[in-house]
């Protein structure tokens, strides 16, 4: 019973998997049979040389993203003018809800990010999957993912953005499991496939929580008009579990510390899809949430502070367990976790510095980690390894990549001309300028950042200068030009934004600070040379460390593996709360499906009386008034035969006097009916008990006896559960008695019968007539009934012979 | 009379959980039988009790006198019986199967779906 090991939680069983896809499976397994091909047993390896060609899958999505980012380019120059474009569909209009997208400046800065690097992404993917048997359906997720992401930052109802939020999630699930079926990291890929798809989905669920509160505060579903009067949010005594609930969602989803673990787990995709994905776009989805609701949510004490602590942890924490790391794709994934980290410190302050560094860093950042990203993947596809101590004296064979790999990383660690440094010294502005603790949050900032640096020399510069500290798996040499483009066009808008920052000021930047404070007066100017200022002073301060660091950062990485080794372990303790519900849903399926028939009884009895009790009390439906009058000998009579049987066939182990007492009280009921002006119930009710009877007597010729002789059967725990039951039919007949007869229907049978029906009798005309169908059911119920008991006694008689 | 009715529709009921939560299958089934039958009160009794006036259309009439018994629970509680024995017979075969295939009428023995040390472990 592979089954019932798996639900209750003990031991893994190793053939579960064939009913796993089946059940809920913790394991990850599921994971396997959406993806699985039953013919696929080939791994597929990233090789650019194999000759065959993924076809439409591979050029169409790319022109599509390109087609997108071309529509989108054209709304700059009305949203740099201040205009916010607005289309609406109804959906739901009863529940408020609308399929209405929004362009403003913050948005068009993520659809453009979005499209552009998609198509840059999708062109790459082309190649470092070239040939790949199930490359169309990588194609397809890839695609969706972007159209959802799309959606999710276009979307101007809090209903229609919970769902692209979670089409994103689904999206990102598929493509994070999508090497499930590869024999040494498939298990890895579920895993962490599941791991995400839990964590980000649990949040999900939280948020959507928060935007329901939200839009039932605000009066609209509509975030325009939510934003335009974020008083009544913040004043509203709602305010508190609404943050904590759309925080809950924003900070899964952009992985701030605690619930960090998922991201670089969720490395495990192929290494476009990190850099599409896990870098640029899906995790900022949460960071879009909270400046997307920023005008109604920001302003105070609980908000600063929690965005504040949150983003400073993470970005502190990332950067150190982003030199820890040799893997290079996991150098870059803790980079991307500190680049978040900052992104959630500047949204928690209302102030132009803070907004506008939040704009910039966000746009750096999706350009070099993109590009970094896409550089690892053309360095692990020509050398076949990632590791950084293995890695080394790439810059001869392949020169292209290094020249981006150089300048993306340059503006990663902030040099000028880049348009990091930029972000770098508007990070330090804003961090002086606004925050009521400047010194930490500068601190925190100038930490991350030269750790930030030293990272970038890992990923950028050790590779290429720095000889190789073993044999490579493959002789290097240049990737093919679709996988040049993306770190090269990346790179090099890195660089033209960086030399000319007014480009960047007026499309995106001052719309978009507009987008979150109201007026784009508050954008701050970026320039490259804001003359000598303390934000400049710490710049310096951060290259000689980031320099320091970088030197020493082999020794600083065992150091790191210490003292970063004695922290919990996030990644197990995941582990520990899987195997917490496994244990917590065997201990409460023992509890209950304990296999024994009476157990199930008892539950569902009780649960129905217990539901009628709570109604009852709930609605002070009780009445208690005890109406004895009218009564005659002839009724005491009948009431005597139905109590006399029953109370003998529940306290009777004889069979005889068992058929006798159920005969009794069908007549007894029988009598009701005839009493109560009901003749045809009483003569249906007479012959079905005479059958009863007759079946019952037939079928004990050949069963044993109710009980062992001499031993009573007396159960008082059944017993008083028994009473609850009949107490709660009893007092619910007696609150519909007290209510007033609703007679139209019967009315309109009396009325229609004679004339209509042509019939005397309205029972049988109701009957056969009007419920005819109805009657037809009952005779078929009856007919399969007859049937299914001959079948089963003929095949019980030729099992017995 | 709706009172005592309504009291003794309660008792039925009571007699039938009781019953339902014997081990013995047998009685499980007499207790649907009680359960079937206080259900078909209820319905009835639900729908109003009046004495003596049977719902029906003297000849040459439209309609029937003033202040006959309602028909409706009358024709739902005539399908309810029929449906209640179809029920009846059935699981009555199903325990005579059940008794000559695992050779008990016991409810704590008939664990061919869920086994005993599965469940117990």
């Amino acid at each position: 019973m592979a089954k019932s090991s798996q639900v209750r939680g003990v031991a893994i069983d190793k053939n579960y998997r064939h009913c796993g896809a089946l059940s809920i499976d913790l394991e990850g397994d599921g994971a396997r049979y959406l993806f699985q091909n039953p013919e696929d047993t080939k791994i597929a390896t990233p090789d650019p040389d194999r000759p065959a060609t993924n076809g439409p899958a591979g050029w169409l999505p790319v022109l599509l993203a390109l087609a997108l980012c071309g529509w989108f380019a054209t709304f700059i120059g009305p949203v740099s003018r201040g205009e916010v474009l607005r289309v609406s569909f109804d959906w739901a209009p009863s529940l408020g809800i609308s399929l209405s997208f929004l362009v403003d400046g913050l948005s068009l800065t993520f659809l453009l990010l979005i499209s552009g690097i998609g198509a840059l992404v999708l062109l790459y993917s082309d190649s470092y999957l070239r040939g790949h048997h199930q490359y169309g359906r990588f194609a397809l997720y890839l695609t969706s993912f972007m159209l959802a992401m799309l959606g999710l930052v276009s979307a101007d109802n809090l209903i229609a953005l919970f769902v692209f939020w979670e089409l994103t999630t689904i999206t990102s699930y598929l493509l994070i499991g999508f090497d499930a079926d590869k024999e040494k990291t498939g298990a890895k890929a579920r895993r962490s496939a599941l791991q995400a798809l839990l964590v980000t989905g649990a949040g999900a669920l939280a948020l959507l929580a928060g935007l329901i509160l939200m839009g039932e505060v605000a009066g609209s579903y509509e975030i325009s008009q939510i934003n335009a009067q974020g008083d009544v949010v913040r004043n509203s005594v709602l305010y508190l579990p609404i943050v904590v609930l759309v925080l809950a969602g924003a900070f899964t989803k952009s992985a701030q510390v605690p619930f960090h673990f998922w991201l670089p787990n969720a490395m495990a995709a192929p290494t476009p899809v990190s850099a599409f994905l896990h870098s640029a776009t899906m995790v900022k989805a949460g960071v879009y949430l909270m400046a997307r609701l920023h005008p109604s949510l920001s302003g105070t004490d609980f908000w600063l502070w929690t965005l504040t602590v949150a983003g400073a942890v993470t970005a502190v924490f990332a950067s150190l367990q982003a030199l820890r790391q040799s893997d290079l794709k996991q150098v870059l994934a803790y980079t991307t976790l500190m680049a978040l980290g900052t992104l959630t410190l500047f949204l928690a302050n209302t102030s132009g510095y803070a907004i506008t560094a939040f704009v910039t860093f966000l746009v750096v950042h999706s350009l070099y980690k993109a590009a970094l990203f896409l550089v690892v993947g053309c360095i692990d596809t020509a050398t076949g390894t990632r590791d950084a101590a293995l890695l080394g004296g790439l810059a001869r064979s392949m020169p292209v990549t290094m020249l981006a790999a150089a300048v993306a990383a340059m503006s990663m660690a902030g040099f000028p001309p880049f348009l990091g440094f930029i972000g770098k010294e508007l990070k330090y502005a804003g961090a002086l300028a606004v925050a009521s603790e400047p010194v930490l949050v500068a601190g925190a900032v100038l930490l991350a950042n030269a750790l930030m640096l030293a990272a970038a020399g890992v990923v950028s510069f050790k590779p290429f200068w720095r000889p190789a500290g073993g044999a490579l798996p493959r002789t290097p040499k240049e990737a093919p030009w679709p996988m040049l483009a993306g770190p090269v066009i990346l790179a090099s808008l890195g660089a033209l934004f960086g030399i000319n920052p007014d480009l960047l000021q007026s499309s995106v930047v001052a719309p978009t600070v507009a987008a979150l404070l109201g007026t784009p007066a508050e954008a701050k100017e970026l320039a490259l040379w804001a003359g000598v200022n303390l934000p400049l002073v710490l710049s310096l301060a951060t290259f000689a460390l980031g320099l320091l660091l970088y030197a020493f950062h082999t020794r600083l990485r065992a150091l790191l593996q210490r003292v970063l080794g004695a922290l919990p372990d996030f990644d197990a303790r995941w582990d520990d709360v899987l195997n917490g519900l496994k244990v917590l849903a065997g201990w409460q399926t023992r509890l209950l499906q304990t296999g024994r028939l009476r157990m199930y009884m008892a539950v569902i009895l009780f649960t129905f009386a217990a539901v009628i009790a709570a109604t009852l009390a709930l609605k002070g439906a009780v009445v208690i008034a005890p109406d004895f009058s009218g009564l005659a000998p002839k009724h005491l009579t009948v009431i005597g035969l139905i109590v006399i049987g029953s109370a003998i066939v529940t306290l009777t182990d004889s069979r005889m006097a068992s058929i006798a007492a159920l005969g009794t009280v069908g007549i007894g009921v029988a009598m009701v009916f005839i009493l109560y002006s009901a003749p045809d119930v009483a003569i249906t009710q007479l012959l079905v008990e005479t059958l009863v009877v007759v079946l019952v007597a037939v079928a004990m010729l050949r069963m044993p006896h109710l009980g062992a002789p001499g031993e009573r059967d007396i159960r008082p725990r059944d017993a008083l559960l028994a009473l609850f039951v009949g107490g709660g039919v009893t007092l619910t007949l007696l609150a519909v008695l007290a209510t007033p007869m609703d007679l139209r229907l019967t009315e309109f049978f009396e009325e229609t019968s004679g004339p209509l029906a042509h019939g005397r009798n309205i029972v049988n005309v109701i009957l056969v007539d009007f419920r005819a169908i109805d009657t037809f059911g009952e005779i078929a119920v009856v007919v399969i009934a007859a049937l299914s008991g001959y079948a089963l006694l003929r095949t019980g008689k030729e099992a017995g012979r | 009379m709706e009172t005592l009715l309504s009291l003794t529709i309660g008792l039925l009921v009571a007699a039938a959980v009781y019953l339902m939560l014997a081990r013995n299958v047998l009685k499980f089934l007499f207790g649907m039988i009680l359960l079937s039958n206080a259900a078909n009160l209820l319905i009835f009794t639900a729908g109003r009790l009046t004495f003596g006036e049977p719902p029906l259309i003297a000849a040459g009439e439209k309609l029937p006198p003033p202040g006959v018994a309602n028909a409706l629970p009358q024709a739902l509680v005539l399908t309810a019986i029929v449906i209640g024995f179809g029920l009846f017979a059935f699981a009555l075969v199903l325990v005579f199967r059940a008794y000559t295939t695992l050779g008990t009428l016991n409810t704590d023995d008939m664990r061919v779906a869920e086994p005993q040390e599965e469940a117990d472990r």
